[in-house]
């Protein structure tokens, strides 16, 4: 699969907003953001940083407003079906191999059969995990099983991963390698945008920040910024460590 | 307690084939159970994929009535199905009352609500895990389907199983509509029925544990298999 | 992906496996093969509807191979009880009618069910009950007698209360004794709704009195301390007679390999096969077809 975007595009947020049962999950969000950058969203639980990601993927349907691709020189244009890969925050396995679970979401993703075994190895390489192809990847450990969830979208080279608290739930040496792979992918040209609530792990990896709270996004703008002097009363709260409500 | 004592004897007896009859009547209750659960999981399992993929008016009231009709008495769905293919019936010039034929229609029919059930909630258990998954791939619905009836085809095998378990122990429904013709749908329940009937109790009871045996050996299967499938789903 | 938004292809794979289920044709011809191992030719069987306690004695075992090896036509026997064989046969299910029930059988005729009915042979009942003998029936040749005995006593009683042939000629001894058995049902008297056989078997745990056919009493295991009490009496006498189901009420009885049957068994070849079929020395049935 061809990557259809040249640096700098980015990935343009219009009035993007989600309501369910009456309630705002999240309020219209409009901005921009450079598709190989490094963007985390940081904000309590609760304040809509998994709906703000699945709007941007698409896989939740918004209520209103739109994503599209803006490129310099070029009108914007609506995010192709395979553009944009997602990392769920607890990955689900499927019961085969972990070679065959990166060919499986190639061949979901319309990748021709032949060329499937050789992109799988390739990316699992990528991910330290070429010794495990045999293994049955519900077999994995935390950590090994995330990075094959990360293996598998970028085995359909995406122009820019969204993940989901994908450490939450791992120990610090796979979060170390985690953080390492983010890092490499993103300097190679693949950005993300991923929710945290582990300051510590913002620090290390942002250089955007976009901060939200009950739905809203307070602040966006440049991390070591909103780290230094946080624009609001609320970021400042935030960052000293108390509980918002 | 005689009888009881008497059962093992002529267990071996029955089993060293010095009896004809015996293997032809074992052979025409798998036959039949195993055919007939084959025709009612051609049904059931897309019917259970669609109620488990699709939401639509009436489904939970589908869901409902499904798990009503698991609870069909055998030999009602047989006085039914004689109604049907009798010739006194809107299927009666088919002809094929009293044939094994009609025996498969019958516990097909039995066993469709229990299949359907058990493959609706595999299918919808791993409907719910698998679904963010997919969605984040934005699967096509072809996709999902495929990928959904791959990851629990061991699941489902245990559900063709149950239904098997059920159709090889009724007697009610092939009694009605098999007839139980000596050497054509004399199955091992109709046979059993009528050895007790006759008093002949050790031979009925030789004949229940030969049925014993089959149920656990396809109960054995079925463990193995959920055994499997747990294993690789670590 | 949300299913909520797509209710018409819900609706065309429901309406697809509604088409499946309602398909019984094709499953009737994925279940043919079955069939076919048991016989090769539609011609080549038909179906008898008869009683269970027929089956039981072991008659046709002994008696319808013969007939196969001389004719090639298989006859499967359907055993239930009286009424129901009757009710089997005059829907067409069946291609011949083998009971032992004369008053229904000559209805059965009379109704057009079925073409002209013929004598072919006549077992006789027996009273089973406790060796030691409650009711002091020993030495009682007279049936109707005997019963009134067993109902002044209150002596127990067990009938299969089916409807059958056995049941039928029960009620007929009852009433000749001028005893209503009904009126105790659940006393002494109790029925058990189902064939010869369980009808014993519960006769037999409850060590009480039953009427029976000599065949299935002979060929029962599961006596307990039960022995013939009464018999002989010419009222237990048990006359079968064989019908060939009429095929103007139902065009696709096989006239021909039926009718074959009915011949045959009232042949002196198919009288002699009765009258040789012996369970530990003593015959069953007596042939008694008229030439």
């Amino acid at each position: 699969m061809q990557r259809l975007v040249e640096p700098p595009a980015s990935l343009a947020l219009d009035a993007l907003a989600f309501s369910a049962g009456g309630q705002s999950i999240v309020k219209p969000v409009t901005l921009v953001l450079p598709l190989s950058g490094r963007t985390l969203i940081l904000g309590p639980n609760g304040a809509g940083k998994s709906t703000l990601l699945q709007l941007i993927h698409g896989m939740l349907p918004p209520d209103h407003g739109s994503v599209a691709v803006r490129q310099p020189g070029a009108a914007d244009r609506p995010v192709g079906a395979h553009e944009l890969g997602f990392v769920l925050q607890r990955p689900v396995m499927l019961a085969r191999s972990v070679l065959e679970n990166v060919t499986h979401a190639l061949a979901v993703r319309g990748v021709a059969r032949a060329e499937r075994e050789s992109r799988a190895r390739h990316v699992l390489a990528g991910v330290g995990l070429a010794a495990l192809a045999s293994r049955p990847a519900p077999r994995l450990s935390g950590g090994e099983q995330q990075r094959l969830a990360m293996a598998r979208v970028m085995a359909a080279d995406p122009a820019c991963l969204l993940l989901d608290e994908p450490t939450a739930h791992l120990d610090p040496g796979a979060t170390a390698s985690i953080e390492r792979l983010l890092r490499d992918w993103s300097t190679a040209g693949t950005g993300f945008v991923m929710s945290t609530h582990d300051l510590a792990q913002a620090r290390r990896l942002a250089d955007q920040i976009i901060f939200m709270h009950r739905g809203e996004v307070i602040e966006f703008g440049p991390a070591n910024r909103f780290f230094a002097s946080p624009a609001t009363e609320i970021g400042a709260r935030f960052l000293a460590g108390d509980i918002l409500e | 307690m005689n009888d009881l004592a008497a059962t093992f004897p002529m267990v071996a007896d029955l089993l060293s084939g010095r009896q004809p009859g015996l293997w032809a009547i074992v052979g025409l209750s798998l036959k039949v159970s195993a055919l007939a659960t084959l025709v009612a999981s051609v049904l059931a399992l897309p019917l259970a994929a669609v109620i488990a993929l699709f939401d639509f008016r009436g489904r939970n009231l589908l869901i409902a009535v499904l798990n009503a009709l698991m609870g069909l008495p055998a030999v009602v769905v047989g006085l039914l199905v004689y109604l049907l293919l009798s010739r006194a019936g809107p299927l009666g010039p088919l002809g094929i009352l009293f044939t094994p034929s009609a025996m498969v229609i019958a516990q097909a029919i039995l066993v469709l609500p229990l299949v359907t059930a058990l493959a609706r909630q595999i299918l919808e258990d791993s409907l719910r895990e698998l679904g963010p998954y997919l969605r984040s791939l934005k699967a096509s619905r072809a996709h999902l389907v495929l990928t959904v009836l791959a990851e629990t085809r061991l699941s489902l095998l245990t559900a063709l199983l149950a239904g098997f378990g059920r159709a090889a122990a009724e007697v009610g429904a092939v009694m009605i509509v098999g007839g139980n013709i000596e050497g054509v749908t004399r199955t091992m329940t109709t046979a059993i029925a009528l050895e007790t009937s006759k008093g002949d109790l050790a031979l009925a009871l030789s004949l229940g544990f030969i049925l014993i045996a089959v149920v656990l050996a396809v109960n054995a299967c079925a463990q193995w298999l959920r055994v499997r499938a747990h294993a690789t789903l670590g | 992906m949300n299913a909520g938004n797509r209710p018409h292809a819900a609706r065309r794979l429901i309406a697809v496996t509604l088409i499946l289920a309602t398909s019984g044709g094709p499953m009737a011809t994925v279940a043919q093969p079955l069939s076919r191992t048991a016989e090769s030719a539609d011609a080549s069987h038909i179906v008898m509807a008869s009683t269970t306690s027929t089956e039981q004695s072991g008659l046709f075992t002994h008696v319808l191979p013969r007939f196969t090896a001389k004719t090639g036509i298989q006859v499967r026997v359907v055993a239930l009880g009286t009424g129901q064989a009757i009710s089997v046969a005059s829907r067409g299910d069946a291609d011949l009618l083998f009971v032992h029930d004369k008053v229904a059988e000559e209805k059965f005729v009379a109704d057009g069910f079925g073409l002209a009915r013929r004598d072919v042979m006549y077992n006789d009942f027996v009273v089973v009950g406790p060796a030691s003998d409650p009711a002091r029936l020993s030495g009682v040749r007279d049936v109707v007698r005997a019963l009134g005995q067993i109902a002044q006593g209150r002596h127990p009683f067990l009938s299969r209360g089916d409807r059958s042939g056995t049941h039928a000629a029960e009620l007929r001894y009852w009433k000749d004794a001028g005893v209503d058995p009904k009126a105790s049902a659940g006393a002494w008297y109790r029925e058990t709704g189902s064939g010869m056989g369980p009808t014993l078997n519960i006769a037999a745990a409850m060590n009480a009195h039953a009427l029976t056919d000599r065949g299935t009493w002979l060929n029962f295991r599961n006596r307990g301390e039960l022995k013939v009490l009464v018999e002989g009496d010419e009222r237990l006498f048990n006359q079968y007679g064989v019908i060939v189901v009429n095929p103007a009420r139902h065009p696709h009885v096989k006239l021909k390999q039926a009718q074959a049957f009915a011949d045959w068994i009232v042949s002196s070849e198919g009288q002699q096969a009765i009258a040789d079929y012996r369970i530990g020395g003593e015959a069953l049935f007596f042939p008694n077809a008229k030439r």
